[in-house]
């Protein structure tokens, strides 16, 4: 891996560190929908995990078109985000993965976001993992640089 | 907290809201000297006026859009006029307005005031730098003194001051600005005192000058100087100058006027009144526990104190860097006046009949010891105005900046650059230059035979209008490719301009945009702006500015033309340390030039380009890269990277400029780009200048543009909002 590509994954990693929260866009009928949803990212970055109930419109959405995008960003809603604020974009393939056979990604999943454990627990939950194809990071107000995670 | 304080009430306020300056004066006035009548805003009513009116975040989103660390001077200069611009456009809002005006009306009804920064941080003693923010003299009335108010407030973010910002200790998030509204003294004679010598600690300075003190301060008129000993205060030698003028104050804010003979006859002050001086200066030394840097006037034969502030020695003589350089283009109106009369009437003359008589040497029969001299002369020549053009011709082009300061201040227009439109026109060298490039691409386009012809490298006969035209071009405006870059290795002869007017002649001729219509009406919107008055000066420094918007470009083609000359000489050199003929002892002697002594090979090693990192990648690549905004429109074509001049040659019809900054002698291929992007940040930069000309979409200040980019690659350029967007592949 080259370093400017190491030094800007490096950089989206810390961010996806940092947040909680994301961004989902799903879509169905030619019609996008936003979602907010509690995230994690695998070590380097390839993989976004989340939780979600079976029944919403963001599963239904996903499970027919797996093809999303998901952004994160560290705004606090203050005058200066416009400038000082980090946000990246990651566009890619969403998939329903079985809790069971991935304990491993789930219990990483769950340590950062220890209040879904029984939310994870329910039958009713799926496990959706989003396999990342490019990262568009924004800084400095509309400064964007481009990365491919998958060729 | 009320608008308006009285001096008493500057101690109670505290330094941190009258600010150092005012804070000062008022242990001035407790001692019993004699200060003008004084009043001042605190730092409260600066503080509510920003936030009520969202001011600060339109200010802090200014200045961290890039970071100022990585910004040039013109880019500061920017944003400290945008800022400038924001706070003329943003009014006080009614509830501190209608309070401010009642106390300023009942404090100095219709007196003329000076009105005075004075900021918290300022006048420090590890800080105190002179003219950083600013100060406006013989200002009346109250809707006129708060205007002025506004600027003193915004230039807490001046280009100096953002520049010093660190030295100053200067948080730009933090920092605050008190204002002090002074009675103007008419002063007889007025000057300086400085405690302490800089040069020896035993002394101290006095320098007077009759009239107003602002212009022995700018450095207009050079003052009467007296070397006192510091502890006796003993006079121990005195300089006169040649004395001339003096400055007044009018409507107009300062003008001078010449001396009557028989106060240009003697010293503004007495042996008496020096004495008189010192001891004021070293009771306030006493005061403030260090020697001080005073401000006095005389008005009816008493002293009076302006301002005092402890003596420093940071600043200029400690930065080895150019900025305080950068600080002394702040030139006063006369002061450029007088730059003006020496570079058009002077120096562009000698630099034309340089540039003319080295043309005139054949330095193909000269011997190849007489060859060596002639390139350390030529070397020599060059240097020379290369220090000349630092010294006078950049200074000279703050003349734009300070009528757009005028302007602004004048016609409070919502687009800060709005002044820029009155520079049309103005005919600049390089567009007379690239005029007659169009006139040449004209024949070629009418005349299938010659194109033909000059596509298979073949010239007409010499006296077919072309060539005619042709050597006229190149008499005029030298070799195009040889005078663009360092020149290290640059191709030669009128083939290569050849190759670029065929690129002209391949497209449609492209006109100059006129906005004579626009402007006039510009222009008298600017003049209805100043009283009847004031119009004089009004023309004046517009005229002073599209002398110096124009002076900006062809100074740069005159050194380019001399450089050329240098070129010359080297190429000659260079010529013959590849003749296989040249013998060892002549080899010998031409390589102990600097510009020869690079062997063939290493010459080309040099110029192997370096590896680009991020563009090379194919992992990761720029989607958008901004800058600033420098001339307006849209425009997408494949990006021409311009590294050195040989890259300039290959310039198609269409695509556009990427380059760290329009050198003026490469704007010939300006009108053949799509559009211009520079890495060099700034509005008044050659390139902005050049694109407006075309009205070609421009963007300045794109930082890293020239790795970012890859060569060939779609891009789309919006000059309205500064932002480059690169083609990338479909998501």
């Amino acid at each position: 891996m080259t370093d400017t590509r190491q030094k800007v994954l490096a950089q989206i990693g810390e961010l996806l560190d940092s947040q909680r929260l994301a961004v989902l866009s799903t879509h169905k009928g030619n019609q996008p929908y936003s979602s907010l949803v509690a995230f994690s990212a695998s070590f380097d970055s390839t993989y976004i995990y989340l939780l979600t109930p079976s029944t919403t419109r963001k599963y239904e959405n996903l499970t027919a078109n797996p093809k999303v995008s998901i952004l994160v960003n560290d705004s606090r809603n203050r005058p200066d985000d416009i400038y000082n604020a980090v946000s990246v974009t990651g566009t890619g393939v969403a998939e329903v993965i079985e809790k069971s056979e991935n304990m491993d990604m789930l219990n990483r999943y769950l340590k950062k976001h220890p209040q879904l454990k029984e939310f994870s627990n329910a039958p009713t939950s799926a496990f959706i993992r989003i396999a990342i194809q490019r990262y568009f990071m924004v800084n400095r107000f509309q400064n964007v640089v481009e990365v491919k995670v998958i060729p | 907290m009320k608008p308006l304080l009285n001096i008493k009430e500057f101690a109670d306020a505290g330094k941190s809201q009258v600010g150092g300056k005012a804070f000062c004066l008022s242990e001035i006035n407790r001692q019993g000297f004699s200060i003008p009548k004084t009043f001042c805003i605190p730092c409260k009513v600066f503080e509510d006026y920003l936030d009520q009116t969202h001011l600060r975040d339109r200010i802090f989103f200014e200045v961290n859009k890039k970071s100022l660390d990585q910004m040039r001077w013109e880019e500061i200069w920017d944003i400290a006029l945008r800022i400038r611009n924001y706070f003329l456009n943003t009014s006080i809002p009614k509830n501190i307005l209608s309070d401010l005006e009642k106390c300023i009306s009942v404090s100095f009804e219709n007196a003329p005031v000076a009105v005075r920064s004075s900021a918290p941080e300022e006048d420090d003693a590890s800080s105190s730098f002179a003219g950083l923010h600013h100060s406006f003299l013989n200002i009346s009335g109250a809707s006129e003194i708060i205007k002025h108010v506004k600027l003193v407030w915004a230039s807490l973010y001046s280009d100096a001051a953002l520049l010093y910002r660190k030295e100053l200790g200067f948080d730009i998030y933090k920092s605050q600005m008190a204002v002090i509204i002074q009675e103007l003294i008419p002063s007889d004679r007025s000057g300086i005192f400085f405690g302490q010598n800089p040069t020896d600690a035993n002394e101290s300075v006095i320098e007077s000058v009759y009239g107003l003190n602002q212009a022995l301060v700018d450095g207009d008129i050079e003052p009467d100087r007296w070397i006192l000993s510091r502890v006796t205060g003993k006079i121990i030698s005195q300089t006169k100058p040649v004395r001339e003028n003096y400055a007044l104050p009018t409507k107009a804010g300062v003008a001078f006027k010449k001396l009557r003979k028989t106060k240009a006859d003697k010293p503004p002050v007495n042996n008496h009144e020096i004495r008189q001086v010192w001891k004021s200066g070293r009771q306030l030394e006493d005061l403030f526990g260090r020697p001080q840097d005073v401000e006095w006037t005389i008005f009816n034969d008493q002293l009076i104190i302006l301002q005092a502030r402890p003596i420093t020695s940071t600043g200029s003589s400690e930065t080895n860097d150019k900025r305080s350089w950068y600080l002394t283009l702040h030139r006063s109106y006369e002061n450029l006046i007088q730059l003006y009369e020496k570079i058009e009437h002077k120096l562009i003359p000698q630099m034309i009949s340089e540039a003319q008589n080295l043309k005139e040497i054949e330095l193909e029969s000269l011997s190849v010891e007489s060859l060596c001299d002639e390139i350390e002369k030529r070397q020599k020549i060059y240097d020379h105005w290369v220090k000349v053009y630092w010294a006078d011709f950049i200074p000279f082009a703050h003349g734009i900046r300070l009528f757009g300061q005028v302007y602004n201040d004048a016609v409070i227009p919502e687009d800060p650059y709005e002044f820029m439109d009155l520079f049309e026109n103005t005919g600049l060298k390089s567009m007379e230059r690239n005029s007659l490039l169009e006139k040449l691409a004209r024949m070629i386009r009418n005349d299938e035979g010659l194109k033909t012809q000059l596509e298979r490298e073949l010239l007409p006969e010499s006296d077919h209008p072309f060539r005619e035209m042709l050597s006229l071009f190149i008499d005029k405006f030298g070799d195009l490719s040889c005078a663009t870059g360092s020149g290290s290795e640059c191709q030669y002869g009128e083939v290569s301009i050849i190759k670029l007017l065929l690129e002209f002649a391949g497209r449609p001729a492209k006109q100059v945009i006129s906005f004579e219509h626009d402007t006039d009406a510009l222009k008298n919107a600017y003049l209805k702006s100043f009283p009847p008055d004031r119009r004089d000066f009004a023309i004046d420094v517009l005229r002073l500015g599209r002398e110096s918007y124009r002076l900006r470009d062809d100074d740069n083609i005159h050194l380019g033309r001399i450089e050329a000359q240098l070129l010359e000489a080297v190429r000659e050199g260079q010529r013959r340390l590849d003749d296989p003929l040249t013998e060892d002892k002549h080899i010998e002697i031409l390589t102990k030039i600097p510009a020869l002594s690079l062997t063939k090979e290493s010459r080309s090693k040099e110029e192997k380009p370096e590896a680009d990192t991020l563009a090379k990648e194919k992992w990761v690549s720029s989607r958008q890269i901004v800058g600033h905004p420098a001339g307006p429109g849209i425009a997408s074509g494949r990006a021409r990277l311009i590294k050195n001049s040989q890259d300039l040659l290959s310039f198609k019809q269409g695509e556009i400029l990427v380059c760290m900054g329009v050198d003026p002698n490469m704007t010939f291929v300006v009108p053949l780009a799509a559009a211009v992007v520079e890495e060099r940040g700034g509005m008044l930069i050659h390139g902005a200048i050049i694109a407006r000309e075309y009205g070609l979409p421009c963007i300045t200040g794109a930082l890293n543009a020239l790795q970012l980019i890859e060569n060939g690659t779609q891009i789309t350029v919006d000059g309205y909002l500064g932002i480059i967007t690169c083609q990338t592949e479909e998501l």
